[in-house]
């Protein structure tokens, strides 16, 4: 998870030009970052393509919506840095 | 094109949504109200609407590779580059590649040639969301046949 989170806050401080130290694994992209959603686009974009993978933001902002789980669980920088985790272990199965 | 109805794309000549590319013929108006703004006694086509241009060639590939089942809006445009000036009456031709099919938004790389000479180009990227409502599927489902979408790609 610590080398998928230092790619992930690298990718933020890139596109969304915030100091990496201000980026940590307790961080909320949205609420403690201020990514709004045009520039999470681009981090997903980022991401999707230097893990290889295609992050379901659809099926999270469902998750969300419909109060399956509360934003921490995909805007929290750890809890993202985890769930691409298994994404790319599900995809290498 | 039909400037003032945003009709950017005339004819799809190569669309391959497997490959995710796609080829567009635009042929630019010799008279439209909107040379005479832009600009009086010098008419240009506006740089914004070759980004159109590039965007919406790209639009026609992600609903051939959805299958017209969602519908792409443009959010963010990338790096553009209006290399040359367009005139009326020029021919371009406009191509897309698919560079991301994600979870709701894709990204396409755009350009615009003209006599074999590219003219402008961009990174675009799309909200890609379930169409609003069957008025506007069933709109693009006409101007598709009108610019030679294949009918194969129209359906999932």
């Amino acid at each position: 998870m610590s080398s998928t989170f230092e790619t992930v806050a690298g990718i933020i401080a890139e596109t969304c030009d915030i100091p990496r130290e201000k980026i940590t694994p307790d961080s909320h992209a949205i609420n403690d970052l201020g990514i709004d959603s045009l520039d999470f686009l681009d981090v997903a974009f980022a991401i999707d393509k230097a893990f290889g993978i295609k992050m379901p933001l659809e099926q999270w902002t469902q998750d969300v919506n419909e109060g399956k789980v509360s934003t921490d669980e995909y805007f929290v920088l750890g809890n993202l840095c985890a769930n691409i985790d298994r994404l790319v272990a599900a995809k290498a199965a | 094109m039909r400037l003032e109805y945003f009709q950017m794309v005339d004819r799809i000549v190569a669309l391959d949504p497997g490959a995710w590319t796609v080829r567009a013929d635009c042929v630019v108006p010799d008279a439209s109200p909107v040379f005479e703004g832009h600009f009086p006694g010098h008419p240009l086509l506006p740089g914004v609407l070759m980004i159109e241009t590039m965007a919406q060639t790209g639009g026609w590939l992600v609903l051939a590779v959805l299958r017209f089942q969602r519908m792409p809006f443009l959010a963010k445009v990338k790096e553009a580059k209006l290399r040359a000036f367009v005139v009326p009456g020029q021919v371009l031709q406009a191509e897309a590649r698919l560079l991301h099919d994600g979870s709701g938004y894709a990204v396409v790389a755009g350009s615009i040639s003209s006599d074999g000479k590219k003219v402008a180009d961009a990174e675009i990227t799309y909200r890609v969301v379930p169409f609003p409502n069957d008025t506007l599927r069933a709109q693009m489902l006409d101007t598709a046949r009108r610019v030679a979408v294949p009918e194969a790609f129209l359906h999932g």
